[in-house]
């Protein structure tokens, strides 16, 4: 596994970008500490420190990019890389894993325990335990809208926009596949056209996402107050899109990138682990369509 | 590949200097002694909190303090301890070792490494700042339940973002860890020839990747049911206060074993060195190590056998938790095997290293008596589980920590310690702690409760022994500031191999102190 021959292994000088990055944080942790409570100036900082995270990601990942391109790192070095987004990309995982184990929870477990024996008999008299619910007082916490009843809300269906939504990156993989065939065989145009339309395929997703919230909002009464399913449901879509964006933006970077002619048809890492997020992102649709939508 | 030119690195040899070279430095001998010195900074800051604790309960009634600060007390006590002192102290061990002890250059991501520490100062200034800001700092345990951490001040949010920035450091850490261990060994450096203590960081950075997320999942949704309407916790809106223990146990009992496993590490690597004989059964601890990580993530509940589990759950907690007594008997067996017949010594390292065998094994027995849910019923939330923890905790943990200090300060200075100060160091740290440890098991039967800042007279003479205890053993730590800055400083020069038994590489192939840059053409394991 290991195969040094004499070195070459690629150590980088003394570097202040992490400093700025703990700034970053240190003004946004500052910052949502005071937003969330509705202190002054948090708002202010929270946007600094974005402002300052992205100053570093620019400059961080620019050396990055120029030190790959220059020839700095050798093979070993890309096997790094390689380790490092995997074990990242499994650290991510199971930062779904917490919200997918919430979910199940409350639909096999706590929901059906609320409505059952003397907690449902003496606590909750008249609950029905069934998926989906806002849960015994949930019907108070939400505000009257059109296309639901009074004190309740309408879940998202499956087969309208997420089915949708479903085929849209399900065919942005198989697009992302063919552009990298077309970075192995060396076919520029092929790269650009097929990256491109994965970059617009994965707008178009973010662009339905944010028209059903929209609907969730002023039409259905599901919203992160409606009770255990506005819960689970938004932070499990919510950090889905957020990661949807997040690889999109990856997406556009290396479709600038290739532009530019970087990426060998032999070497490139980045190219490899932007995709490897993307069907990540994928899969975890997957399971969000089927657990949170559909059944 | 070019075989000719050697390391490639764009420093040569010059660095900043004086805070620069700190601020922005990517060798990994640097970072892990940044981490140290935290370490050893946060746990005089915890151990501060623990002197006070100990001073309100020295005798029955409040004494100095208001209760909601006591409560402060005890959360950041153990919030900062586990995550300020215990575990940054390990990736320190980890930085500057493991890259001596495969042959490697460095760390895989230096760069990385940098941030990764730099985040904690961020956090411990969120942590400890929350003693400063209306209502004081969080008050729940350190273990943050719902519903209780859903009410109280701004601090809970600061622990929740302090939480957050500690995660992503861990998850650097960690994913640096194994990539530098996969991929950065020297040649012949097989995965079973590699020391034990890279063995057992291996697998604890494994566990670190695999829930260090999830603890970040579980506090998002403290946040978001404290402050955006969500209802995970909250019966009334169909959630459960139940359900953030499983989700923080499900993280919670992985980290005890993130906190141990290097443990286990270090004393395999000095048990052997000291008794001048090989580790015995270096395959089954590998296997042992392996199997403790495995079961970490089935036996959480155990921390909750009187939240009203069905019946066939605790009977399942409990057999699997008990399970884990056979890898841990294996790795006690082991290292009294090792010893057996040896041409032992006891230098410090070692003194730390067979009390850690005897104490942390009275812990684990603790261990096993809470593991039976009856008897736990009866424990939950006593001295008893207060006195179990520490004897892992300060006793396995911490001991080993001071064990490793002493065994590789050799190495780090190119100076021989004090070792008459060292041993003073070990035996009134040693007497102490029981001294404080011990009577608190006869509390913990007797009935008196933890987390509370006052109690019944019949507790009174254990609890004036325990705080004695305390300060017996907080004073002590100083002894160990003095050591090091000596050995620092100077005193007798030590050789490359400082201790005749030691086989790993960074003895048998470095000078002491070890180089600025060490292998930068990797050595040759046969």
């Amino acid at each position: 596994m290991s195969d040094h021959q004499g070195g070459g292994y690629y150590l980088p000088s003394p570097s202040g970008w992490p400093i700025v990055g703990s700034t970053a944080l240190a003004l946004f942790g500052v910052g949502m500490v005071l937003w969330v409570n509705s202190v002054a100036p948090g708002g202010w900082l929270v946007m600094a420190g974005l402002g300052v995270l992205f100053y570093m990601m620019f400059g961080w990942f620019g050396k990055v990019i120029a030190e790959s391109e220059s020839g700095k790192y050798n093979a070993q070095v890309d096997r790094s890389f390689r380790w490092g987004m995997s074990w990242f990309i499994f650290s991510e995982v199971m930062f779904f894993a917490a919200f997918f184990g919430a979910l199940f929870y409350a639909r096999v477990l706590s929901v059906p325990w609320l409505g059952e024996g003397d907690t449902g008999a003496i606590l909750w008299s008249g609950f029905k335990s069934v998926w989906p619910t806002a849960g015994p007082l949930g019907a108070k916490m939400i505000a009257p809208m059109a296309e639901a009843g009074a004190g309740e809300f309408a879940p998202m269906a499956a087969w309208g926009v997420p089915a949708l939504n479903t085929l849209l990156l399900l065919t942005s993989g198989v697009t992302l596949t063919i552009a990298h065939w077309g970075l192995k065989k060396g076919n520029r145009g092929q790269l650009i056209l097929w990256l491109a339309l994965t970059v617009a395929l994965g707008v178009t997703f973010l662009y339905f996402q944010a028209t059903e919230y929209h609907e969730a909002y002023t039409k259905l009464g599901l919203t992160l107050g409606a009770g255990i399913y506005g819960s689970t449901f938004f932070m499990l879509t919510g950090f889905h899109g957020f990661h949807v964006t997040i690889g999109t933006i990856m997406l556009i970077v290396i479709l600038l990138r290739c532009m530019k002619g970087h990426f060998k048809p032999e070497q490139h890492f980045a190219f490899e682990a932007v995709s490897w997020y993307w069907h990540f992102v994928d899969v975890v649709w997957l399971g969000l369509f089927i657990f949170v939508y559909w059944l | 590949m070019e075989a000719t030119h050697a390391i490639d690195h764009d420093h040569g040899h010059g660095h900043p200097t004086g805070l620069m070279r700190w601020v922005t430095t990517t060798n990994h001998k640097d970072i892990g002694t940044l981490y140290l010195w935290f370490s050893f900074i946060m746990l005089l800051t915890g151990g501060t909190l623990a002197l006070l604790i100990r001073a309100e309960l020295f005798q029955p009634g409040m004494q100095i303090m208001r209760p909601e600060f006591f409560n402060s007390l005890t959360t950041m006590h153990g919030l900062i301890m586990v995550f300020g002192a215990i575990m940054p102290a390990f990736v320190g061990f980890a930085n500057w070792q493991v890259p001596m002890m495969i042959g490697a250059p460095d760390m895989a991501f230096p760069r990385m490494n940098n941030w990764s520490f730099w985040l904690l100062p961020v956090a411990a200034s969120l942590l400890v700042g929350s003693f400063f800001v209306p209502g004081g700092a969080s008050a729940g345990g350190w273990t943050m339940y719902a519903p209780l951490f859903l009410q109280g001040g701004i601090s809970n949010d600061m622990t929740i973002f302090a939480v957050h920035i500690l995660g992503i450091s861990s998850i650097m850490g960690a994913i640096n860890i194994v990539t530098t261990i996969l991929n950065l060994r020297a040649p012949g450096m097989t995965l079973m020839k590699m020391p034990l203590f890279v063995w057992t960081w291996l697998i604890t950075a494994y566990l670190l990747i695999a829930v260090m997320p999830v603890l970040a999942g579980a506090v998002t949704m403290l946040l978001t049911d404290r402050h955006f309407g969500t209802s995970f916790f909250n019966a009334a809106g169909g959630g459960d206060p139940v359900m953030f223990q499983h989700i923080f146990w499900f993280f919670g009992h992985p980290e005890v074993y993130i906190m141990i496993l290097p443990a286990f590490g270090i004393i395999s690597q000095i048990i052997p060195t000291f008794a001048r004989k090989p580790l015995f059964g270096y395959a089954s601890m590998v296997y042992a190590t392996s199997s403790i990580a495995i079961l970490s993530f089935i036996v959480w509940a155990h921390h909750m056998f009187t939240t009203g589990l069905p019946t066939a759950a605790q009977l399942f907690f409990m057999y699997a938790t008990m399970l884990i007594a056979i890898p841990t008997g294996v790795k006690v067996f082991n290292w009294i095997a090792t010893m057996w017949k040896g041409s032992m010594t006891f230098e410090t390292p070692m003194l730390f290293a067979i009390a850690f065998v005897c104490l942390f094994t009275i812990g684990g027995f603790s261990g096993l008596v809470l593991a039976i849910t009856p008897v736990d019923i009866q424990l939950q939330d006593t001295y008893y589980v207060v006195a179990h923890f520490h004897y892992v905790l300060v006793s396995g943990a911490l001991y080993s920590i001071f064990a490793g200090v002493y065994f590789w300060l050799p190495k780090w200075t190119g100076n021989m310690y004090d070792e008459k100060l060292g041993k003073l160091h070990f035996w009134m740290s040693t007497i102490f702690f029981n001294i404080l440890f011990f009577p608190m098991h006869f509390l913990g039967l007797a009935g008196m409760p933890r987390r509370i800042p006052d109690y019944a007279l019949q507790f009174a003479d254990w609890n004036m022994v325990a705080t004695i205890g305390a300060f017996g053993f907080g004073l002590s730590q100083l002894i160990l500031l003095v050591v090091v800055l000596k050995c620092i400083k100077g005193g007798v020069k030590a050789e490359g191999r400082a201790w005749e038994g030691a086989d790993t590489l960074e003895w048998t192939h470095l000078p002491s102190p070890a180089p600025y840059h060490t292998f930068e053409t990797p050595p040759t394991v046969k």
